[in-house]
């Protein structure tokens, strides 16, 4: 089998790994709270940001910057949600929310934008190993590309296990289910749905972190695109799904890769956004979705 | 004879008389040169900005689903109109009647787009449909970013790679120009056509807002199921305030067009941010408010050339407006809380009870 196949192919699957486990974020934060999380791909590039800033101005060793990635990016999801969406979530409209996510979006942009400015600053390569060779030196598979689809695999596993077996995982489900019920059999709605925001959130460092590895340059709008090409990956997998978003995730890697090598690289944005045209027409809830009946 | 008139009427009379007045007094100023030229070269835009905040407003107002893919219809209007005038350009002499045709050309384009996506589209609810029409946007940018269209002795040359691969005789030139769009677009748009196109969208938007299409849009975007259930085509009046919309943002986007002589597409005037600031537009001036859109539009537009040093800030402020507008209006607790203290707007509302 031809070589530059097999490269694009794992390349495909470390991007589609990143596109997972932003997918990830969006799948659970939409199977609970019910909305769209505009904000959640900005909040990957503060993630990256966050790692950048503690490298290259504190010099901290990279685990420790992406310790604190993680932990700045969950304490900013938790407060997004608790200030902006929380207040919005028994409104009438459910454009509303929608509407106030753009915002935060847009907000966390320019934020960055001011504080960092618009010129894209090189991201220093968090993973030092060089990678591995193979077939007598025609494929090299980097150490990023390796440790990319590695921790998106464990996060996976981890995810699925918490939520299928874990007390705070079966309140998710539970919440994510009905909403009214779960709370008069004693669980903490707002608690249970704060947490699903900084799971999400954690994740979005991780993958803030990743991405900018594998691209290594930061810009205020780092996060926009791979965002919104994660929805575009958790609709595909099935809105809600965990599997599904994982799936989905690394369908869309390999789709865009492949549409960047073998049909144009300018076109391979847009090939993606034709995915999710083509997949909400045919199968509206996605892969791994499962149909909702609207009660009157 | 005011008393006799429908509520509506005078509203809408209101709404056209601001306009008619607004353009008069600007005109007047331009005429008076009493108006620096920095101002007087922003009253197209603002003319555009206004269309297409009155046109998604129709979307997301009145029809109650979010686009945010609307600057992907004002390209295609741009695009297709400007290919138009630029061929046309020696062969139609007269400038206003290559600018209507141009016009006609970039609405129909940008109508034939809102009914292909909107088919589709619009069977999905409130979330999906703005991720798609985001999606939509960025398509097009990116498809009009590699296409190459030249013309020779022998006719048009279609191409995606770059001006070599047009294949053109030595005598063609290039009309578009990839990711350099389209150079040369003769500089028709006026602020009087501006203000004429303002008016026809608003005639067009208002009538269909007070006519039967319009109450079983609006029976639409209130519940969904008891319209359906009463006999509302969903699909049909949905596609068709879609269409509507898509078709003005197309005219938005002729003007556009015409108002440069260099038309590129960036992320900056058809991607995703102009989607934002003319949603913001809608939302600062009330959804669903069509005379609250024209207001909105012109002073965003004017704020940031007359305070020129809040530039940096612009994109923050209006961050920050669209979350505390959503919270304001729309949390329960702050509608609570307004009932209680804000009783000066209560008394209003029972008042148009």
């Amino acid at each position: 089998m031809d070589m530059s196949f097999i490269s694009y192919l794992i390349n495909g699957l470390s991007l589609g790994s990143v596109y997972a486990i932003i997918a990830l974020g969006y799948t659970m934060v939409y199977g609970i709270a019910k909305m769209l999380n505009f904000a959640h791909g900005d909040v990957i590039m503060i993630g990256a940001y966050m790692a950048l800033l503690a490298m290259t101005q504190a010099g901290l060793s990279p685990v420790i910057a992406v310790l604190i990635a993680i932990v700045v990016c969950t304490v900013l999801g938790v407060v997004i949600e608790r200030i902006a969406y929380k207040p919005l979530r028994n409104a009438a409209s459910s454009l509303s929310v929608l509407i106030t996510a753009i915002g935060v979006s847009y907000l966390l942009q320019n934020i960055a934008l001011l504080a960092f400015g618009s010129n894209a600053k090189t991201f220093p390569s968090v993973i030092k190993w060089s990678g591995i060779t193979l077939a007598g030196g025609q494929l090299n598979i980097s150490g990023v590309t390796i440790v990319t689809i590695g921790v998106c695999i464990v996060i996976m596993i981890v995810l699925v296990a918490f939520v299928q077996k874990s007390k705070p995982g079966q309140a998710m489900r539970a919440v994510s289910e009905d909403k009214g019920a779960a709370q008069l059999m004693g669980i903490n709605v707002n608690g249970t749905i704060a947490l699903t925001f900084a799971i999400g959130s954690a994740l979005a460092a991780i993958a803030g972190v990743l991405y900018c590895s594998a691209y290594p340059s930061v810009t205020p709008y780092t996060g926009a695109m791979p965002g919104i090409k994660a929805f575009v990956a958790a609709v595909f997998g099935g809105i809600g799904s965990i599997p599904g978003a994982f799936i989905g995730g690394l369908l869309l890697g390999i789709i865009e890769i492949f549409g960047r090598a073998y049909i144009t690289s300018q076109l391979a944005d847009a090939l993606v956004f034709a995915v999710l045209i083509i997949v909400l027409l045919v199968k509206p809830t996605g892969l791994l979705g499962k149909k909702i009946q609207e009660k009157v | 004879m005011l008393k006799k008139m429908n509520k509506n009427t005078k509203s809408n009379l209101i709404t056209y008389g601001m306009v008619v007045v607004a353009f008069v007094i600007m005109q007047t100023l331009i005429a008076t040169g009493s108006i620096s030229s920095l101002l007087e070269g922003i009253m197209v835009p603002i003319c555009i900005y206004v269309i297409m905040a009155v046109s998604l407003n129709l979307v997301v107002g009145i029809l109650g689903e979010l686009s945010l893919g609307h600057a992907g219809f004002m390209c295609v209007g741009a695009f297709s109109s400007a290919f138009f005038s630029k061929c046309m350009k020696d062969v139609i002499e007269n400038g206003i009647l290559r600018f209507l045709l141009a016009m006609l050309i970039g609405i129909v384009v940008a109508a034939v787009f809102g009914i292909l996506i909107g088919i589709p589209v619009l069977r999905l609810k409130g979330d999906y449909l703005a991720i798609v029409t985001l999606a939509f946007g960025e398509i097009i940018k990116n498809l009009v970013n590699v296409l190459f269209i030249g013309k020779d002795s022998n006719g048009f040359h279609f191409s995606t790679k770059d001006v070599m691969g047009l294949n053109m005789e030595p005598d063609g030139t290039v009309i578009v120009n990839g990711p350099q769009g389209i150079t040369g677009t003769p500089q028709d748009a006026t602020f009087f056509i501006g203000f004429i196109m303002i008016l026809i969208t608003l005639f067009i938007v208002l009538n269909m807002i007070n006519s039967r299409d319009g109450r079983a849009i609006m029976a639409i975007r209130d519940n969904r199921i008891a319209a359906e259930s009463v006999g509302i085509n969903i699909t049909k009046y949905k596609l068709m305030a879609f269409t509507v919309s898509a078709a003005l943002a197309g005219g938005a986007g002729v003007l556009y067009a015409h108002n440069l002589s260099t038309l590129t597409a960036n992320t900056n005037n058809f991607g995703y941010n102009q989607s934002i600031m003319i949603l913001v537009f809608v939302v600062l001036g009330g959804i669903g408010n069509i005379r609250g859109s024209i207001i909105a539009a012109v002073i965003l537009t004017l704020l940031p050339e007359l305070l020129r040093g809040l530039q940096d800030y612009r994109m923050l402020i209006y961050a920050i407006v669209l979350i505390a507008m959503m919270l304001f209006n729309w949390a329960p607790k702050a509608i609570e809380w307004r009932e209680k203290h804000l009783s000066f707007f209560r008394k209003k509302k029972e008042a148009v009870k």
